[in-house]
């Protein structure tokens, strides 16, 4: 090589490298600060159809619910059932303890013997009341013959009417007797029944066909009134009572269709109906309550577990439709910002519907066609310069869930 | 005429531009450094801008949310809507946890913003993909910085969401990734317990006989019942109307409502001036100790490259070369080197800047600055090389 050619050599590649340099801080300079143009997406607003969509939260409850326990305070005797049994109506659940229930029983059972011997005695008495009225107006009948023949004086007559009348009297009084000896063994028989009942009241039964949710007391506890002993639902009604959040609940009603999600099987949706919207709705966490009946009730399912509930509500046709990403707010306006030409402008809008894979309504302030920014970089402000890009993200956008 | 300064550089290429590379490096270390600090400063103001608002309400007598914990009941937002002067107000939480995604946990600032009407204050303000939340429960935007994909499941406390949308750049006081969730699913995460904690709580609660009472039945329901409810966030934020003055909205809710306001500008001076103020410090003592050290070193490699060449000095000076024309190619050298350093540190800042786990700023104002000091330095310490050079003896070229 020509020793004297080495400068030169030596002189551009310091030449490069300088170039180099310099581009790499005039890249840097350009690419990075504030300097860069702020990548954006971009998306044209299009007609379509909305399919609005209202999730809430929900627990499986039973529609009916029993609480079954004793109307006046008792120790618990014996509990014949246990949770997760089915039982049918009218079946024995429990027995509460009697305490002196059946020595009262059997009281009342001698009193009652002892009201038959005094009907008997007071049947006794009006037949000899009976048999000396027949013997006094017998005497009577023949003293009146014989005064008629003045055999007798006036006087004997009348102690023979006095005698009748005495016995007419003990009759009346026998027969008395005898009403009272019925009544009094009517009553000791009504008190027997009732003390019955209250013994039956004491057997704890089924209102309904069910299944045990809660044995909330064993034998030897006392329970006070109205306190329930053992709980039952009817598994056959369970639904999902489910909280919406009422800023979106506009448009739930009745019968609309929803799908059900529980937490123990999320990847099922389980197809259900709207079957009541209460109309007093929850002022303080400011939720709609509504309750979705499953179409068929899942085999397995628990009262109390959560789920996620979609309800479908009716479409909106024809409507325009733009990412809800792109929606921006400046000051009180709510807008987006429409790409025109290279100009970049803030455009006021009222939207309406919102649907769960993240589509909005825009009801004015746009048209088909319309180009706005969905995905930026940074927060666009006007005159700011962008560079349109498929994807901000080094891997592609990923599937929008 | 030719470039005395450019042939020297040209006789000794290699350790020139190994030197200007050298010095590059730490002039970039420098910059970064500087770049940190202005990202801390940017973190605090990335946080105030990302909740949109211009209006803070917090618990009176403290300086929340971020500075001071605090908490007020979530129907305040009604009171403060109803101002005169207030566009928007919308309830907000803010806390920092560890969130769980599929590759382990990250360290996150959880909030809770009212996500049932578009762009609401608090809300993520920007999208770099996907889309804004849409179901009332379950769903999450999540920075870029947390690593989280779209679709991913993470867990936050006692529940699974849905990535629905990543943002960029939104992070807390202290560089922590946000982590944008649903209002009432945040209340429950901030204030709800994990299953032990209420388990542990009910049997308390149970244990206690003026709560569990025999004769009363339904109480000790209610009394549990009552426990596991929370109705509290952290502050509210407020939207003024166009026009109206935020100072005077805050006095009006500070005398009637009973409640702490601060404006923007008080509430960049609390993130700025107090919570990140000693962090910020020890950044400043720092740059300054490099900037003086970058200095020293400059100056020193300019003499010592001086040092290196004081026969060939001597040689031109015997030759005849005025002292003039020596002190320019010495200066004109001092110079370049500073420029081609400062070129390499400026790259090389922008290079490794991205990869720091907390945001680096590298403002253009720290450059021109940066830029300026370097050429400053380069100059002064050519005078001590130019001093020593202009002292050379002729005679040295041929002697010892």
């Amino acid at each position: 090589m020509n020793p004297r050619r080495l400068p030169t050599l030596r002189a551009l590649g310091l030449a490069l490298l300088a170039l180099l340099l310099v581009g790499a801080l005039a890249f840097v300079a350009l690419r990075t600060g504030p300097l860069a143009p702020t990548r954006v997406t971009v998306t044209r607003a299009a007609t379509g159809t909305l399919q609005p969509m209202l999730f809430g939260i929900g627990t499986v409850e039973a529609q009916r619910s029993y609480a079954v326990g004793p109307t006046a305070s008792a120790r618990v005797a014996r509990v014949a059932v246990d949770v997760g049994d089915r039982v049918q109506v009218g079946q024995a659940l429990a027995e509460l303890d009697p305490v002196d229930l059946d020595e009262r029983a059997a009281a009342l059972d001698a009193a009652m013997a002892r009201a038959l011997s005094s009907i008997a005695a007071a049947d006794a008495q009006r037949a000899d009341a009976l048999a000396r009225r027949e013997l006094a107006a017998a005497t009577l009948r023949r003293n009146v013959e014989l005064n008629a023949q003045d055999f007798i004086s006036a006087t004997a007559l009348e102690a023979r009417r006095q005698e009748q009348a005495s016995a007419d009297a003990a009759l009346a009084a026998a027969q008395a007797n005898q009403a009272a000896a019925v009544q009094e063994h009517r009553r000791l028989r009504a008190e027997r029944t009732a003390l019955q009942r209250q013994r039956e009241n004491l057997r704890l039964v089924a209102p309904a066909a069910g299944v045990i949710t809660a044995r909330e007391a064993e034998a030897g506890s006392t329970l006070v009134a109205g306190q329930p002993l053992l709980r039952m639902i009817d598994p056959a009604t369970l639904w999902l009572r489910v909280r919406f959040d009422q800023g979106r609940a506009g448009g739930l009603a009745p019968g609309a269709a929803a799908r059900v999600a529980l937490r123990s099987n999320p990847e099922q949706a389980l197809p259900g109906r709207v079957a009541r919207v209460e109309a007093v709705s929850d002022s303080v966490t400011e939720e709609r309550i509504g309750l979705v009946a499953f179409e068929q009730v899942p085999a397995g399912v628990s009262v109390g577990e959560l789920a996620e509930v979609t309800v479908a509500l009716a479409p909106r046709a024809q409507a325009l439709l733009l990412p809800n990403a792109s929606l921006k707010r400046r000051g009180e306006q709510l807008g987006v910002w429409q790409r025109d030409g290279t100009a970049l402008r803030f455009v006021a809008l009222r939207v309406g519907a919102v649907s769960l894979d993240g589509q909005v309504q825009v009801l004015d302030g746009l048209r088909a066609g319309d180009e706005v920014v969905v995905h930026s970089e940074r927060e666009l402000r006007d005159g700011s310069r962008i560079t349109v890009v498929d994807s901000l993200l080094a891997d592609g956008a990923g599937p929008t869930p | 005429m030719i470039s005395l300064a450019g042939r020297d550089i040209l006789h000794g290429w290699g350790k020139f531009v190994l030197t200007a590379l050298g010095l590059g490096l730490l002039i970039g270390v420098t910059l970064t450094m500087a770049g940190v600090y202005r990202g801390m400063v940017d973190d605090a103001k990335r946080l105030l801008d990302a909740s949109g608002a211009d209006l803070w309400v917090v618990q009176q007598d403290t300086q929340g949310p971020y500075a001071e914990s605090s908490s007020l009941r979530d129907d305040v937002v009604h009171a403060v809507q109803g101002l005169a002067g207030v566009a928007r107000a919308s309830n907000v939480t803010y806390l920092t946890m560890q969130v769980r995604g599929a590759r382990g946990d990250v360290r996150a600032m959880v909030v809770g913003f009212e996500a049932d009407r578009a762009a609401m204050p608090g809300a993520p303000p920007f999208l770099v993909a996907g889309r804004q939340i849409t179901r009332s429960h379950y769903e999450a935007v999540a920075d870029l910085r947390t690593g989280f994909a779209l679709g991913e499941r993470i867990r936050v406390r006692r529940h699974e969401y849905t990535v629905v949308g990543l943002t960029q750049r939104m992070v807390s006081s202290g560089g922590d990734p946000m982590v944008f969730i649903p209002l009432a699913d945040a209340q429950e995460a901030q204030f709800l317990k994990d299953n032990d904690a209420i388990r542990n709580e009910r049997a308390r609660t149970t244990a206690n006989p003026t709560l569990n009472r025999p004769g009363v039945p339904g109480l000790l329901e209610a009394v549990l019942a009552a426990q596991s409810a929370n109705r509290n966030v952290n502050a509210v934020l407020v939207r003024a109307a166009s026009g109206a003055d935020a100072e005077a909205l805050a006095a009006t809710i500070r005398r009637w409502k009973h409640h702490e306001a601060f404006t923007r500008a008080q509430m960049e001076q609390i993130l700025v001036a107090k919570l990140i103020a000693t962090s910020a410090r020890q950044i400043g003592m720092f740059l300054v100790i490099l900037a003086v050290v970058s200095a020293a070193i400059v100056a020193f490699i300019i003499y010592t490259m001086t040092l290196s060449k004081l026969r060939e000095i001597a040689v031109l000076k015997l030759i005849g070369t005025r002292n003039r024309t020596i002190a320019a190619m010495i200066l004109q050298q001092a110079l370049g080197l500073g420029l081609i350093g400062f070129a390499v540190g400026k790259v090389a800042a922008t290079v490794w800047a991205p990869g720091f786990p907390k945001y680096v700023l590298l403002e253009p104002g720290d450059a021109w600055r940066g830029l300026a000091a370097v050429l400053v330095i380069c100059a002064l310490a050519s005078t001590l090389a130019i001093r020593v050079a202009l002292k050379v003896d002729p005679a040295a070229a041929i002697g010892g």
